[in-house]
């Protein structure tokens, strides 16, 4: 645990900026989903909301881990997961717009989990030949959770898509809220260019036409429209996010900054 | 106005009921099976709601697997299952008692065969 409460600042390396992409969408994505302990539509889905945000956490203090060891093996300060999610300033995070929205009804919830679950799957199936080993490793195991998420969110897509009026119209509303901001997590920079000359990993801007595919063909299923691409771009990936950043993180730094290192 | 068609409403519930006598705000219960793994019995662990058989089964597997208890999930509805009548306990199975002679214990088996 950090032994301290004030900032660090983090390795503008490439590698280093495309790990924490990954790490801070999963990381900030399972912070939303948590929000839905105790308040989700039944029971059962409570736990299933919930144990797919605890995935998420471990795939981002995997990714972070690693993203921290980097750091001190291109010559800079070691940190680690704990450091990097407790004691970065809100400009310092990464993640995709998208997933630090509110969490909306659950009809957003949904098309958030299936929207980022999709992209997941195809990314953590492109990272298990990362030429990093440890993040292909990484990768060979969370691409069974993402797999088992997509499935999840796409049954819950299709049933409410094709439910009943009020369904129907909820979904379509998600999915006109939503939809500006996938854009970005496909907008191609010089960070995914290093990555995928390095051979880290894929461009995410690679993703998209399979991304598209597959989530056309739920919300074909759902009888819903994808809806069209506008010119909107948010840029959270690059540290500018939407004004909701700050209060997830302020709720998920408070304890580790007001008492630095406490454990349990 | 009319307040029949009022634009934007919410809906009321579906005109079909899910089943006849069913609650109509309620999903079916299903029954939950659980294997813990390859060669053993699957083994009742508990029920849930679900609207379908699919998500009962992904419900199940959220619910009742999360400690690697299971390798594979059977759900049934439970309004599918037969069950024997409470009440009928001491004629069913009160006989039985003292039929000592149905178990196989009077046979001597081979040392080696003794762990049968």
């Amino acid at each position: 645990m950090p032994s301290t409460s004030s900032s660090i600042a983090v390795s503008s390396d490439p590698a280093v900026q495309y790990l924490l992409r990954i790490g801070d969408t999963c990381l900030i994505h399972a912070q939303r989903l948590g929000e839905w302990c105790g308040h989700a539509p039944i029971v059962e889905e409570d736990i299933a909301l919930t144990n797919m945000a605890l995935d998420l956490i471990g795939q981002a203090r995997a990714v972070l881990t690693r993203a921290g060891t980097l750091e001190a093996a291109l010559g800079g300060e070691p940190h680690d997961e704990d450091q990097l999610a407790f004691l970065r300033d809100e400009r310092d995070f990464r993640n995709c717009t998208i997933a630090e929205l509110p969490r909306g009804d659950f009809a957003s919830t949904t098309v958030r989990n299936l929207a980022l679950a999709v992209f997941f799957e195809l990314l953590w199936e492109r990272l298990a030949e990362s030429t990093d080993e440890e993040l292909a490793a990484i990768a060979g195991k969370a691409v069974k959770e993402s797999r088992y998420h997509r499935e999840h969110a796409a049954d819950w897509v299709v049933r409410l898509g094709d439910g009943t009026v009020e369904s129907a119209a909820r979904m379509r509303a998600a999915l006109d809220l939503l939809w500006p901001y996938v854009a970005e997590i496909f907008e191609a920079d010089a960070i995914d260019e290093a990555a995928a000359a390095g051979g880290l990993g894929p461009r995410w801007a690679d993703l998209q036409a399979p991304w598209r595919e597959r989530i056309g063909a739920v919300l074909a299923a759902a009888g819903l429209a994808m809806p069209a691409e506008r010119a909107f771009r948010s840029t959270g990936k690059t540290g500018r996010h939407s004004e909701h950043l700050g209060y997830v993180l302020a709720e998920m730094q408070f304890l580790q900054r007001a008492y630095p290192g406490g454990v349990w | 106005m009319s307040p029949a068609v009022t634009p934007g409403a919410i809906p009321g519930p579906p005109a079909e009921p899910m089943a006849a006598g069913r609650e109509k705000d309620e999903w079916p219960l299903w029954e939950v099976f659980v294997r813990s793994k390859a060669g053993l019995d699957h083994k009742h662990c508990g029920s849930l709601h679900a609207a379908d058989p699919q998500m009962a089964i992904q419900l199940a597997r959220d619910v009742y697997t999360r400690r690697q208890e299971g390798t594979s999930v059977w759900v049934v509805r439970s309004d599918q299952i037969t069950a024997s009548d409470p009440g009928e306990k001491a004629a069913y199975f009160d006989p039985m008692e003292d039929k000592v002679y149905r178990h196989p214990t009077f046979y001597v088996l081979p040392k080696s065969l003794d762990h049968m």
